[in-house]
């Protein structure tokens, strides 16, 4: 059964100098029980993308096209019922957040927070939620009295993801929640969060610039670059046997550990990242694409089939089909 | 001649050690207590060679850079370059400084945002009154990859991508000419699409300039994407150690193992789960056994070395080039 669905959503912030098109038409679909990830490097639009699913823009952020979550139109609720929907029905892990815990709240009272003020349950019943939350998080009980700054990295970042869990939303959206930790707490946090999709039936949207944690945890990906899903599919066919040239340079930046082609020949991509105020026309990726033809830099591009269930935006994948 | 020896010398014939780190321990008091950060490490780099320096957080890969690079003095061993032990006057450890630079982790941190790109590259050459500054700075970024260097003298750091800036803060290490680089982290920071491009960078200059590297990382495959060598930190110290081929197809210490397992896409994941270790508390005997897959999961009884896990200590590793590994089960 779809959960969310995406139609054409853009946003634009517009700011002194003009305006900056951060996202350009997406469109997309989420399972409930699915896991979907969404790649691309720093500016590519992916947390304009989450937060406008939640409508946690900025007011000057213009946004168009639908959102629909359960077949309610997100862009059209009321205030109220906004926030119901967003702690009830969905939560979002933000980039970062880690640092962002109250330095000087215990970590119990500050999951208990959202369940108090939303009156879902009483102090008792609050204590018990944050041991049993805790517990799914693989945090001790005891560490409900501890202070943030008690914690390592890794596990503030699970006290974040029990936040989230708090009030038992259907959808989990999780903005890079491993950037910066190390292997094995990433390790940890993955495990968890994969255990989390399979076991309690809750959605997730996964955002990382890392393909290869996204095809571990996620069934479908999106590949975004300027703002626009330039390559979507299983995440494992995406990952292993990319279709949009971009795509396969994600794909190859994070070598395989044993593959003798990467060995001692680190792969990278030329070039900076576009700004979105002046993007280059055409295809926005042909300043930087390898395999370009004289018609990108014109050429309109769109997400064309590339292979059962999966679409990418490149003229070499309409040549072929 | 032990074996060891003849090992050293037979290697050093074709890479001379220039960076060793001999016996090292570095202590620092935490809350009343005594953090071993670096708690007993052999290491060696040698001419032209890259090594990447692996372990999870805080197991005191950063103190042993920092102490490699001077910026720490070691409670007890000797950090020695080109042959002779570190000498901490002053004049000494400038010197010194010419010739082992530091990479930070995160570019914008190490760029001073009120400077622009030249300013910030003309410091080092001031600092040790080098001549032809201009000539010095426009050399260091095009050789980090910066080209033509005289478009980024007058930009800012917020003017500058990440990658950019990444570059501009390898060109400051390499002004003074260095013949070791000791990067913490180099592309931590960075999108995936410009870490392969640094880690590039960084294997050209070992071929054109002959430059040596310690790169500090979590991260495995920058080990097999740049290293000729790896070591293997846990709580203080190298568990393992030896070419990057044969580490990391081959991971011999359990915890070198559990690492490998959690990179995905690994068949069979060994997560490690508890507190992260604490410095201030090593345990006896093994100092991974009360994380240690192979002793929980009974292998260690069986092959008789359980009771060794849990109270013999394992011996310092000497710098020696070939794959080693401090672990009872190892060695059996
Ligand atoms: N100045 C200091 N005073 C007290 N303890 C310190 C100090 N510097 C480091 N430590 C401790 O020494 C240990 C090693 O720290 P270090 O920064 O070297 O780790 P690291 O391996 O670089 O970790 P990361 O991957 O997180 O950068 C940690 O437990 C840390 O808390
Ligand atoms: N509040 C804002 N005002 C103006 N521009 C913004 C704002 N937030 C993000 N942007 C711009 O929108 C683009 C997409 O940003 P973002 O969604 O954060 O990307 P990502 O999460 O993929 O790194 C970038 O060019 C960024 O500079
Ligand atoms: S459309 Fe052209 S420029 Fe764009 S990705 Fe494909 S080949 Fe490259
Ligand atoms: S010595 Fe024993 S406890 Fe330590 S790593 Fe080896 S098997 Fe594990
Ligand atoms: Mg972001
Ligand atoms: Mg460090």
């Amino acid at each position: 059964m779809t959960l969310l669905e995406l139609d054409d959503l853009s946003v634009t912030y517009r700011i002194a100098s003009g305006e900056v098109p951060a996202v350009r038409g997406v469109s997309l679909t989420l399972d409930s029980g699915a896991a979907l990830g969404v790649a691309g490097e720093s500016g590519s639009g992916k947390s304009t993308l989450a937060m406008a699913l939640l409508r946690l823009l900025p007011r000057d952020a213009r946004v168009g096209g639908r959102i629909l979550l359960d077949g309610e139109d997100v862009l059209a609720m009321k205030w109220g019922r906004m926030r119901a929907v967003r702690w009830a029905e969905a939560s979002i892990v933000f980039q970062g957040a880690q640092h962002g815990l109250n330095p000087v709240r215990r970590i119990g009272d500050q999951i208990a927070e959202p369940l108090l003020v939303h009156g879902l349950a009483k102090p008792d019943a609050a204590r018990r939620r944050v041991t049993e939350l805790l517990e799914q998080v693989g945090l001790p009980d005891w560490r409900a009295r501890s202070f943030p700054h008690e914690l390592s990295g890794g596990q503030r970042q699970r006290v974040m993801i029990a936040m989230a869990l708090a009030c038992s939303p259907r959808l989990i959206i999780a903005d890079e929640p491993t950037t910066a930790l190390d292997v094995m707490v990433q390790a940890q946090v993955l495990t968890l969060i994969k255990d989390l999709v399979a076991e309690h039936d809750i959605s997730l949207i996964m955002i990382s610039h890392d393909l290869s944690v996204l095809a571990d945890v996620c069934d479908q990906l999106a590949v975004m670059y300027a703002g626009r899903v330039v390559e979507h599919g299983p995440s494992r066919e995406v990952f292993h046997d990319a279709k949009h040239p971009y795509s396969k340079a994600l794909a190859a930046a994070f070598p395989t550990v044993g593959d003798p082609a990467s060995r001692l020949a680190p792969q990278g991509l030329g070039g900076d990242p576009p700004d979105p105020m002046e993007l280059p026309t055409g295809c926005s990726f042909h300043p930087r694409c390898p395999v370009a033809l004289d018609g990108c830099a014109t050429m309109d591009v769109e997400l064309w089939p590339a292979g059962p269930g999966r679409n990418a935006a490149c003229v070499h994948v309409q040549e072929a089909s | 001649m032990t074996e060891t020896q003849a090992a050293t010398e037979a290697v050093s014939t074709v890479r001379p050690t220039l960076l060793e780190a001999r016996d090292l321990h570095v202590e620092f008091a935490s809350r009343g207590r005594r953090a071993r950060a670096v708690d007993g490490v052999n290491l060696a780099v040698g001419e032209g060679e890259i090594v990447a320096l692996v372990g999870e957080s805080g197991c005191g890969k950063t103190t042993l850079a920092r102490t490699l690079l001077g910026l720490e003095r070691p409670t007890s061993g000797e950090v020695r370059y080109g042959g002779a032990a570190l000498d901490y006057s002053s004049k000494a450890l400038k010197a010194y400084r010419r010739q082992v630079q530091l990479v930070l982790q995160d570019p914008t941190g190490s760029l001073n945002p009120r400077h622009t790109v030249y300013e910030a590259l003309a410091e080092g050459p001031r600092i040790h009154g080098l001549p032809d500054e201009r000539e010095v700075v426009a050399t260091a970024l095009s050789r980090a990859g910066l080209r033509p260097p005289d478009r980024f003298f007058l930009r800012y750091p917020h003017e500058l991508s990440g990658g950019q800036r990444q570059r501009v803060v390898i060109a400051g290490a390499l002004a003074l000419n260095p013949k070791v680089l000791v990067a913490d982290e180099p592309v931590a920071s960075l999108d995936a699409s410009v870490r392969g491009e640094i880690l590039a960078l960084l294997l050209k200059l070992r071929e054109e300039l002959g430059l040596s590297a310690l790169v500090v990382t979590h991260d495995l495959g920058l080990a097999w994407n740049i290293a000729d060598r790896v070591a293997v930190m846990y709580l203080g110290r190298i568990v393992e150690s030896g070419p990057v081929e044969q580490v990391l197809t081959a991971p011999r210490h359990p915890y070198t193992q559990a690492l490998m397992s959690v990179l995905p896409e690994s068949p069979e994941r060994v997560v490690l789960t508890g507190e992260p270790p604490d410095p201030t508390r090593i345990p006896g005997g093994c100092r991974f056994h009360a994380r240690c897959q192979v002793l929980a999961s009974g292998r260690a009884a069986e092959a008789g070395v359980d009771g060794k896990c849990r109270s013999e200590l394992l011996d310092i590793l000497p710098a020696v080039p070939e794959t080693q590994a401090a672990c009872h089960y190892a060695a059996r």
